[in-house]
């Protein structure tokens, strides 16, 4: 599948800002179910984008703008050319062996609920690894209910299992979490997804897992919609957590309250995008 | 356990030739003497105003902390072999942190297990794979040294982090050179008053490629509520480089800058204090508000040196410490000229089986503790304490090492009945900069005051001495 991205974030301050700095994770990588045909960034202000491979091998552009003004839009958009492998991640870039991706972080720390989960799905998939995973999988998808309200950048997953609720980043942190308890590397992916029904205008960017089983390598899982990952998957940049592979981290000298928009459109390459 | 060795008096009671001077004049003085310039001593303290926010006591967020006027004296061949296996111990640490950060060669000749690094809280996966300026990553480095008799030196830890203490070394230096002048007389002592030179010197020489010919250097505080705070501005002070917080800095395009009143200056050395959590909020905790947005984009660009480099926690903690003998071999293909306390991994089952079966002989310690928090005592532990520790040993032996009960050795020490000995340890600063290795002759040199105790921290109700490390 060709998806055709274009994804702008536009945030006002509502007194001028004297100076903003950013790093973005907003360049995808080709790897062998995905080929990146065609990528741009564009900031609104004049700067320089300066690229750089972070440790898990991200590419990651940092830029400094240089203030005053009362709004700031970066602007993402591309063409990738995707096709699906079962959810099975190959040819990506590595840099760490899969036993780095064990480490616990903050937001990924297993609370005796999560490691009780964990065990769960693993007493009722036998002891195979991958059996397990699909049945976390499943389960999560079944019983953490999908909820933009309750939780938000820096809830834990611990949190929003306590919740039952949560958006795409929560289930993911939940599912790595669990996968880690039990000695089963996990990682966090940010990415898009095309949706199949039709809709092309979301509200946000999509995450989800990988975790390394030993016959197979790295495999995604997509808890939010309780699939592997597929041909509709655009995988962006990959951390211990959403912090490690956050599209945008920033700081700016005042500025007053921001307001953020986002607008996000994710389609077929062969058909017309409205914008 | 073993009687201690006492640096004066030996282990026979004969008097040790780097301390005759000082027995003869300890001998020569008034009754009343000591305690008088004990008095003195702390004056000129407060008048300095060195202070030492000591954890877990909310009633004493500043207080002083004890200061012993009897030197500590060190003849110069002991020191020479200090020197020579403190300089050793830090080029096997840098070549490790390196190593971990790059080939893994360590990792993949199965010296060290490879869960201690990755899992490790302090290892930093953003240093992966980065070149920092001159492959030096511990520019500074404490050291700490304890002695059990006339010979043998052991590591008891390495702190290759911010190491700090390095102010009391230089104000004990000057407050005894005011109160005990016909007491250098008597001596040859090296000086440690260059220390700033020295550190500043190794700074400047660890610039990156892209800074001017003269680098600015700077040093980064967390601020004035750190416990470190009246150091870090008694070092900005003696080095003559600005004392800067992270609001001071700012990075624009992959340079780091000084707001100053002439507008912006470029930083090339930043002597940081602050933690690798604190450093930058897009690359670490994003809650923290001491860093400098930014910091590690420019730092992995190469365009700023960070002293000492981010994700040297790797090389300190216990469990690593354990590895250090090997380490040295692996790197350096010789044999590790300091001893290393033997140490039990309680992360390996047989291990963790011999420490409970001997827990009331141990020492046991927190793996990532520091500052004598959370730590056992076996010898010195009542039954409560011991079966406390063996519970939290059981939850978490990942926790913990354990190591044998040093007989540490003992200096005369100034107390209410007179001059007794106390157990010390001994921190010398390492300084590592790309030309060479500078150590000033001496180091901090701790002591636990109540009688018996082994514990130095002055967080525990340890104080500190004078270093005398004697010219041939």
């Amino acid at each position: 599948m060709r998806i055709r991205i274009r994804h702008d974030t536009t945030y006002h301050y509502d007194v001028p800002v004297g100076g903003v700095i950013q790093m973005l994770r907003l360049t995808p990588r080709n790897h062998d179910g995905q080929f990146v045909v065609d990528w741009r960034i564009d900031v609104s202000e004049d700067c320089r984008l300066d690229a750089q491979e972070d440790a898990f091998g991200n590419i990651a552009h940092v830029f400094t703008a240089d203030g005053p003004f009362v709004a700031l839009t970066v602007l993402v958009e591309g063409e990738v050319e995707t096709q699906d492998t079962g959810g099975l991640i190959r040819g990506a870039v590595e840099r760490f062996p899969p036993s780095l991706y064990l480490r616990e972080t903050a937001l990924t720390a297993p609370d005796a609920a999560i490691a009780g989960f964990a065990a769960d799905a693993r007493a009722a998939a036998g002891a195979d690894p991958l059996a397990t995973l699909h049945e976390m999988l499943a389960r999560l998808h079944r019983d953490v209910v999908f909820d933009t309200d309750p939780t938000h950048a820096a809830t834990t997953a611990a949190e929003a299992f306590a919740l039952g609720r949560g958006v795409c980043q929560d289930l993911t942190h939940i599912f790595v979490a669990a996968a880690r308890a039990l000695g089963i590397p996990a990682r966090y992916v940010g990415g898009y997804f095309h949706r199949s029904d039709g809709v092309v205008a979301q509200d946000a960017g999509h995450a989800w897992a990988e975790a390394h089983v030993p016959a197979l390598g790295w495999v995604a899982f997509d808890p939010a919609n309780g699939i592997c990952a597929t041909e509709a998957h655009v995988r962006v940049a990959v951390g211990l957590d959403y912090l490690g592979a956050a599209p945008v981290r920033g700081a700016r000298d005042g500025g007053g309250a921001e307001s953020l928009a986002v607008r996000l459109l994710v389609d077929q390459a062969a058909r017309q995008v409205q914008s | 356990m073993p009687a201690a060795f006492d640096e004066m008096r030996g282990s026979g009671g004969d008097l040790r030739p780097a301390y005759l001077q000082l027995a003869r004049w300890l001998g020569e003085l008034p009754p009343g003497f000591l305690p008088q310039r004990m008095r003195e001593a702390e004056l000129l303290f407060r008048r300095i105003g060195i202070t030492f926010a000591v954890y877990g006591e909310a009633d004493a967020s500043e207080r002083l902390i004890p200061f012993d006027v009897v030197p500590r004296i060190l003849a110069a061949s002991e020191w020479a072999t200090l020197t020579r296996g403190l300089e050793q111990r830090v080029k096997a640490l840098n070549a490790y942190v390196k190593d971990v950060y790059g080939k893994r060669e360590v990792l993949r000749a199965g010296i060290v297990p490879e869960d201690l690094v990755f899992q490790n809280p302090v290892f930093r996966p953003e240093m992966n794979a980065q070149r920092v300026p001159h492959d030096i990553y511990v520019f500074i480095a404490g050291v700490d040294v304890v002695r059990v008799d006339a010979d043998s030196f052991y590591v008891l830890e390495d702190n290759v982090r911010t190491p700090s203490g390095v102010s009391y070394m230089l104000e004990n230096r000057e407050v005894m050179m005011r109160l005990f002048p016909d007491l250098f007389a008597r001596h040859r002592v090296a000086p440690v008053e260059n220390y700033p030179d020295e550190l500043l010197a190794t700074l400047k020489s660890a610039a990156p490629a892209t800074a001017a010919a003269d680098p600015t250097v700077v040093l980064l505080t967390p601020g004035i509520y750190n416990s470190a705070y009246y150091e870090h501005s008694f070092l900005a002070d003696k080095l003559g480089v600005e004392l800067v917080e992270g609001r001071d800095l700012l990075v624009k395009g992959e340079i780091v800058y000084m707001r100053t009143t002439e507008g912006l200056k470029r930083v090339d050395v930043i002597y940081r204090r602050i933690d690798d959590d604190f450093l930058d909020p897009l690359a670490f905790r994003p809650d923290s508000a001491l860093g400098v947005p930014g910091l590690m984009s420019a730092y992995v660009a190469g365009n700023v040196t960070l002293a000492n480099a981010v994700g040297t926690g790797v090389a300190d903690d216990k469990a690593v410490y354990s590895y250090m003998p090997e380490i040295v071999r692996f790197y350096l293909g010789e044999e590790p000229i300091l001893k290393n306390v033997p140490t039990w991994r309680c992360r390996e089952p047989g291990h963790l089986a011999y420490v409970l079966a001997h827990l009331s002989e141990l020492v046991v310690k927190e793996v990532h503790g520091s500052g004598g928090y959370g730590m056992l005592i076996g010898p010195r532990a009542d039954k409560a304490t011991l079966a406390a520790f063996r519970a939290r040993l059981e939850r978490d032996p990942k926790g913990f090492i354990a190591q044998p009960t040093l007989a540490l050795s003992t200096v005369p020490t100034c107390v209410e009945e007179g001059i007794a000995p106390r157990h010390v340890d001994l921190r010398p600063f390492v300084l590592t900069g790309r030309d060479r290795v500078r150590i000033v002759p001496g180091g901090l040199t701790r002591v636990a005051l109540k009688k018996d105790s082994l514990v130095v921290n002055s967080s525990q109700g340890g104080g500190t001495k004078d270093t005398w490390v004697l010219d041939a």
